[in-house]
């Protein structure tokens, strides 16, 4: 167990070290590709004709396989961490923009038309209606886009030692240390479920708007109750997600 | 004063949804745009706050055009309520309400405090304050629309459909309370809806429009009922606007008798006496004079009348709150053709023959007639 989480010098860095950099490298990615991907979903949103063009551009940029990409980046960017982030960020537009879209997207006409007449002018009305009724499809997005990332980190390897706990897959075979592999994939796991579980709490936190339970039986039962929601009702739900 | 000056909407497709349409709305009062869909009764509202700008013609608000002012300057100037009444989901009730107050720069304790009065006008438990949208029903979700709307005292509010989504009995409630929360109030109101018996209830002034946005007919609805301009506005008034005409006819003037009325309690004599009366059946109330039912007068006994074996009294009218639509629904809902008169505290003030009844609508009909001429 104590050869475990002793790793070879060359990585120069510790267990947490490597953790610390591999959430780096799969959370920065995601965060440029959301900022970017407000703008270009909003723009399809507001000419619909972009939408289709988009995803099929986003699609095939996620077709590339991120050697090729490393292998173009490396003439600019070098074995660097910003060799690994730039393809992430690019991936992660594949996910990010259709959910952002939907999310916009699945705003009712009644509701939109309402802001509209009450004197919302369009940038009141994106930033006030639109965006927070698509957190959760935008949550939703960033789930995925963020487990992907913080698996695909490890690719970084192969370019200089640039693939964080990757690139204990690297010295497991180097050193014939299996145990070594075995931490990589465990820990990365761990990281990817807890980056999610993190997400999903964001989520309750932001939309205390949401039905939590689904039906029209529950929407009665909340109506009838004359408390407000307590953190207690809010936790329970939380583990129900969790379970799924 | 709301003026649409012969406003006409054209589609880049050639679509004409409005057609060189004109109406004066007047104020403090409800306007009814009522029509099929593809009448362009909602792009005619929309045009009031510039949502949808007409492509010829212009709309007037009390003299100025309305494209005289900033476009969201106007929108605050003026409620709007939506069919399942568009509430923004992620804020609570007390916050959809107090949007537009926020928008105009009130601090949020007045907003509030603003919002907590609205609810309270338009019946709403402020228990709910704190609530979310997916929390409250469709209809009490209807209120708050309204409340939303009311929230910075416009002069003037559009309503598009906003009663359409919900269900009949609700929706009566809601029709209710804004008739109620206008005489409140004064706004000017201008009303969407395809329901002609929505439009009849509620309205004071009755634009008919047809399909292609022209319009057919711009009446009082007594008038729309009882002189329908063509066959296109009498066949979407239906079947019935005879009877539903009834209900601008007041029952004051309905001749009520009380001589076969007797109570549970009567004696032989006084059953002899109603009998003498010469009607087939009599109408034993209780002891406090609420109607209890029916009955031929020789299956009553003295002292000894059955409550249970009495035929339905049918649904008393009020005479003179009530209308002559409701007093002649009673006489036919009653199984002896007589309807039951009461009084405000539900006590039998007497009952009326179909026929009379009959003969009332005639008399009506012939001064509603006569007033006419005058008025012509």
């Amino acid at each position: 167990m104590n050869r475990f989480f002793d790793l070879p010098s060359d990585l120069q860095h510790s267990w947490f070290g490597l953790i610390g950099l591999h959430l780096r490298e799969a959370l920065l990615p995601v965060l440029a590709g959301l900022l970017a991907a407000l703008p270009i979903a909003q723009l399809c949103v507001r000419f619909r004709w972009l939408y289709p063009p988009v995803l099929g551009l986003t699609t095939v940029l996620y077709a590339i396989p991120s050697l090729a990409f490393f292998v173009v980046l490396i003439d600019y960017t070098g074995q660097t961490e910003l060799t690994v982030m730039i393809p992430l960020a690019v991936y992660s537009l594949v996910v990010l923009v259709p959910a952002i879209v939907d999310g916009v997207r699945s705003v009712p006409q009644e509701t939109l038309a309402a802001a509209t007449a009450m004197g919302l002018g369009p940038v009141r009305r994106y930033l006030q209606v639109q965006l927070p009724i698509a957190v959760p499809a935008i949550i939703a997005g960033l789930r995925v886009a963020t487990v992907s990332s913080i698996s695909l980190v490890s690719v970084g390897m192969l370019i200089g030692n640039q693939g964080a706990l990757g690139n204990l897959l690297n010295d497991a075979n180097i050193y014939h240390r299996p145990e070594l592999a075995v931490n990589s994939v465990l820990t990365t796991a761990v990281l990817a479920i807890l980056a999610d579980g993190a997400l999903v709490l964001l989520r309750l936190l932001l939309t205390p708007w949401m039905p939590r339970r689904t039906g029209r039986p529950a929407r009665v039962a909340e109506a009838a109750r004359p408390d407000t929601a307590t953190p207690a009702d809010a936790a329970v739900p939380a583990l129900e997600d969790a379970a799924r | 004063m709301i003026r649409i000056d012969s406003v006409t909407k054209r589609y880049p497709d050639g679509t004409v949804a409005v057609d060189r349409l004109s109406l004066e709305i007047p104020d403090r009062s409800i306007t009814v745009l009522v029509g099929p869909s593809g009448c362009g009764k909602t792009t005619t509202l929309r045009m009031i706050n510039r949502m949808v700008e007409p492509t010829e013609g212009a709309i007037l608000l009390d003299g100025a055009d309305v494209r005289q002012q900033p476009v969201n300057t106007l929108r605050r100037s003026m409620g709007y309520v939506i069919q399942n009444a568009g509430l923004f989901q992620h804020r609570t009730i007390l916050d959809n309400i107090a949007t537009v107050p926020r928008l105009l720069g009130w601090d949020k304790r007045r907003a509030r405090a603003r919002a907590a009065e609205l609810m309270e006008r338009v019946g709403l438990d402020s228990a709910l304050a704190k609530r979310y949208p997916y929390q409250l029903s469709g209809g009490q979700q209807q209120r708050v629309g309204v409340a939303r709307a009311l929230a910075a005292d416009p002069p003037v509010l559009l309503m598009d459909e906003p009663f359409s989504a919900v269900d009949p009995v609700v929706r009566k409630g809601l029709q209710d309370e804004l008739l109620r929360i206008q005489g409140e109030l004064g706004k000017t109101i201008v009303f969407v809806t395809h329901d002609i018996d929505e439009a009849i209830k509620l309205g004071t002034m009755v634009a008919v429009l047809r399909t292609g946005g022209r319009l057919a007919q711009y009446a009082p609805p007594a008038e729309l009922l009882s002189a329908p301009a063509d066959p296109f506005v009498e066949d979407f008034l239906g079947a019935d606007r005879g009877i539903r005409r009834l209900s601008f006819f007041t029952s004051a003037g309905l001749e009520l008798t009380s001589e076969p009325v007797v109570d549970v309690d009567a004696t032989a004599e006084q059953i002899a006496a109603a009998a003498a009366a010469g009607t087939p059946y009599l109408l034993v109330t209780d002891r406090d004079g609420r109607p209890l039912g029916w009955s031929e007068p020789g299956e009553l006994t003295a002292g000894a009348v059955d409550p249970d074996r009495l035929l339905s009294p049918g649904r008393p009218f009020e005479q003179g709150r009530d209308s002559l639509r409701a007093a002649l629904d009673g006489a036919v809902l009653s199984p002896t053709g007589w309807a039951v008169a009461v009084d405000g505290t539900g006590k039998v003030s007497g009952v009326v023959s179909q026929a009379a009844v009959g003969e009332a609508i005639r008399a009506a009909h012939a001064e509603d007639r006569t007033d006419a001429k005058v008025a012509g």
